[in-house]
């Protein structure tokens, strides 16, 4: 098993973008975290550097893109919240196409502890109009979907996590992710799991693990909360019945939150949220943060053993 | 004016931007009248610089108002909208019929400067301390095409005590934006009260001196000191330019002028008819 973090997935889709002389970069000092250090040690002439100054980044990034050029700024997730109404009123409001990443997203961040932990961001992000919300898994599905981002005509954030998780996509099955579609990466009818970020490693293991006991389980990669496949959620409630989501972020107002909402109002169906319930993080490993949290493998397993008996 | 010729075409051209200037303010006190709300008092401090600088410098064409290569403006006290839609109104770019729709539902002329509604708005404001910051992106974005287009901002100055507005200027400096020129419209009045009582600023130009702007300072009401404070602004191309210009919050209205209460409330109707008596 390769392991790869999808942080450097984005670095790695920045240095792929430059072919595109429109993408710039624009940074708030964390480059070498974010990892679009990569594109600024070959383009420096195209990479912007704002320091410690997120709120500065974001409306810089909103004049780059009205006078035609295609930033992407980025920072840690925490820190891109310090922004947070300037990416709502200069960014989303007037719909200007920026691409935002925020790294180091969730308590799998780890030993930094809960002040860098971001649980909320996509609760955020997701709740303003016309943003485009990506969570992606891996390595190479996080490199192909920034890379899509390039030629999306809205404003986008994307979270990536900090530490090295399963590459699940090689790069052909990679090429074929497409934004605002989840990715089915196992089929069963018993539950559908519907997992982002570094927890879709997670959850195929929980679904291998449940399929050794005679469950079988539909894994998702939804890789993009907003806007969220509904379509694919209206046909596993048909197919499966009952769901656990799985996120490295707060239960409230995440992928949990939004697949709730889509079923609530279209195909009332049994659901258990694997995340983060209700509480701030604390250092530590990041796996050890996760079974800590009631996150790990054996809570997924267990979520969709109970929810199964709710059908 | 170095002879008398210059000095003529000159008192000329100042004349006509009085001329325009008045009948901005009196467009905005209607504006803010009819709509019985919004922001006159800034909008009538502002209204000075705004006239001189689209009048003779700011390349913009209201037959292309989404020219990519046109200069650009940014309010970013956003709420100072009737002196912006004013003065789009005297350039072509906005009807009069246009001007009464100001906050009214599906109008042209949003509560807040909207660059999504308003043909010739640059950025969407509302929201204080996010301009200078924009003006910054684009200023950049024209340094990368190559380009001479030029940014200007206007700021007021209680959207100073904004820490955005500081960490755009430091890196204005940083990035040597020769490009981006900037008004701070130092009217010395913020919504609850005087800035002096809600926020201590000392000296403004000195703050923007400590960052490393250069820095100009005028009467932003003497209009032959407007046209050449941004005379000055075309001399410094080696970084940014501040102008901070000193102004009368509700100028040209005896009873706004000066005075907290205008900063957002609307004239009544025996109100206006004083202020139109004034401004004829």
């Amino acid at each position: 098993m390769t392991l790869a973090a999808s942080r450097d997935g984005y670095g790695s889709a920045l240095v792929k973008l430059a072919s595109d002389p429109e993408v710039i970069v624009v940074e708030a000092d964390l480059g070498k975290s974010t990892k679009s250090q990569n594109f600024r040690k070959l383009y420096p002439e195209r990479t912007i550097s704002l320091g410690i100054a997120e709120q500065n980044m974001m409306l810089v990034s909103a004049g780059l893109a009205t006078s035609g050029y295609k930033p992407f700024a980025s920072t840690f997730a925490i820190f891109t919240e310090r922004a947070f109404e300037q990416v709502r009123n200069g960014i989303a409001r007037p719909n200007i196409p920026v691409h935002i990443c925020g790294s180091h997203g969730g308590i799998h961040t780890g030993t930094d502890g809960s002040s860098a932990q971001s649980i909320e961001d996509l609760a955020i992000y997701r709740s303003l109009p016309n943003m485009v919300v990506l969570h992606p898994s891996d390595f190479n599905s996080t490199e192909q979907l920034t890379i899509q981002l390039a030629n999306t005509n809205s404003p986008s954030y994307t979270r990536t996590a900090r530490n090295k998780t399963p590459v699940i996509y090689d790069e052909k099955a990679a090429s074929k992710l497409q934004i605002g579609k989840g990715e089915m990466l196992t089929e069963g009818g018993d539950v559908a799991i519907i997992a982002c970020g570094v927890m879709v490693s997670k959850a195929l293991e929980a679904a291998e693990s449940l399929s050794s006991n005679g469950i079988n389980a539909t894994v998702v990669d939804m890789h993009t909360i907003k806007p969220l496949d509904g379509k694919l959620i209206s046909s596993l409630a048909e197919q499966c019945g009952c769901f656990v989501t799985a996120e490295d972020h707060s239960i409230i107002g995440g992928l949990g939150g939004a697949v709730a909402e889509h079923l609530g109002e279209n195909c009332p169906s049994p659901l258990e949220r694997i995340g983060v319930a209700d509480h701030f993080g604390q250092s530590g490993d990041g796996d050890e943060l996760l079974e800590e949290f009631s996150m790990g493998i054996s809570h997924i397993i267990a979520a969709a053993q109970r929810v199964i008996q709710r059908k | 004016m170095s002879t008398e010729n210059g000095a003529e075409e000159k008192y000329s051209s100042i004349g006509e931007l009085l001329e325009t200037a008045k009948k901005c303010r009196r467009n905005i006190v209607q504006m803010v009248h009819r709509a019985n709300a919004g922001h006159p008092g800034g909008s009538l401090s502002a209204i000075d610089m705004l006239v001189a600088l689209y009048k003779t410098r700011l390349n913009v064409d209201p037959s292309n108002p989404d020219d990519p290569d046109r200069d650009r403006f940014i309010m970013s006290k956003g709420h100072a909208s009737p002196a912006v839609y004013s003065i789009l109104h005297e350039m072509g770019f906005l009807s009069s019929e246009d001007l009464t729709t100001y906050r009214v539902m599906g109008g042209v002329c949003q509560g807040h400067v909207d660059m999504k509604w308003t043909p010739g708005v640059d950025f969407s404001a509302g929201s204080l301390g996010m301009g200078l910051s924009f003006g910054l992106g684009t200023a950049l974005a024209a340094t990368l095409d190559g380009s001479s287009r030029t940014s200007y901002v206007m700021l007021g100055d209680g959207e100073l005590q904004e820490g955005q507005v500081w960490e755009a200027a430091m890196a204005a400096v940083h990035h040597e934006v020769g490009n981006l020129k900037v008004f701070v419209d130092r009217n010395r009045i913020q919504n609850d009260d005087f800035c002096e009582k809600q926020m201590r600023m000392f000296d403004v130009a000195e703050k923007w001196s400590g960052f490393g702007w250069a820095v100009h300072e005028c009467d932003g009401h003497d209009m032959n000191a407007v046209v050449e404070a941004i005379e000055w602004m075309d001399t410094i191309t080696d970084g940014p330019a501040v102008v901070v210009a000193h102004t009368i919050k509700g100028k040209g209205v005896s009873f706004m002028e000066d005075n907290p209460s205008f900063h957002g409330a609307a004239p009544n109707d025996e109100q206006l008819i004083l202020a139109m008596e004034e401004l004829e």
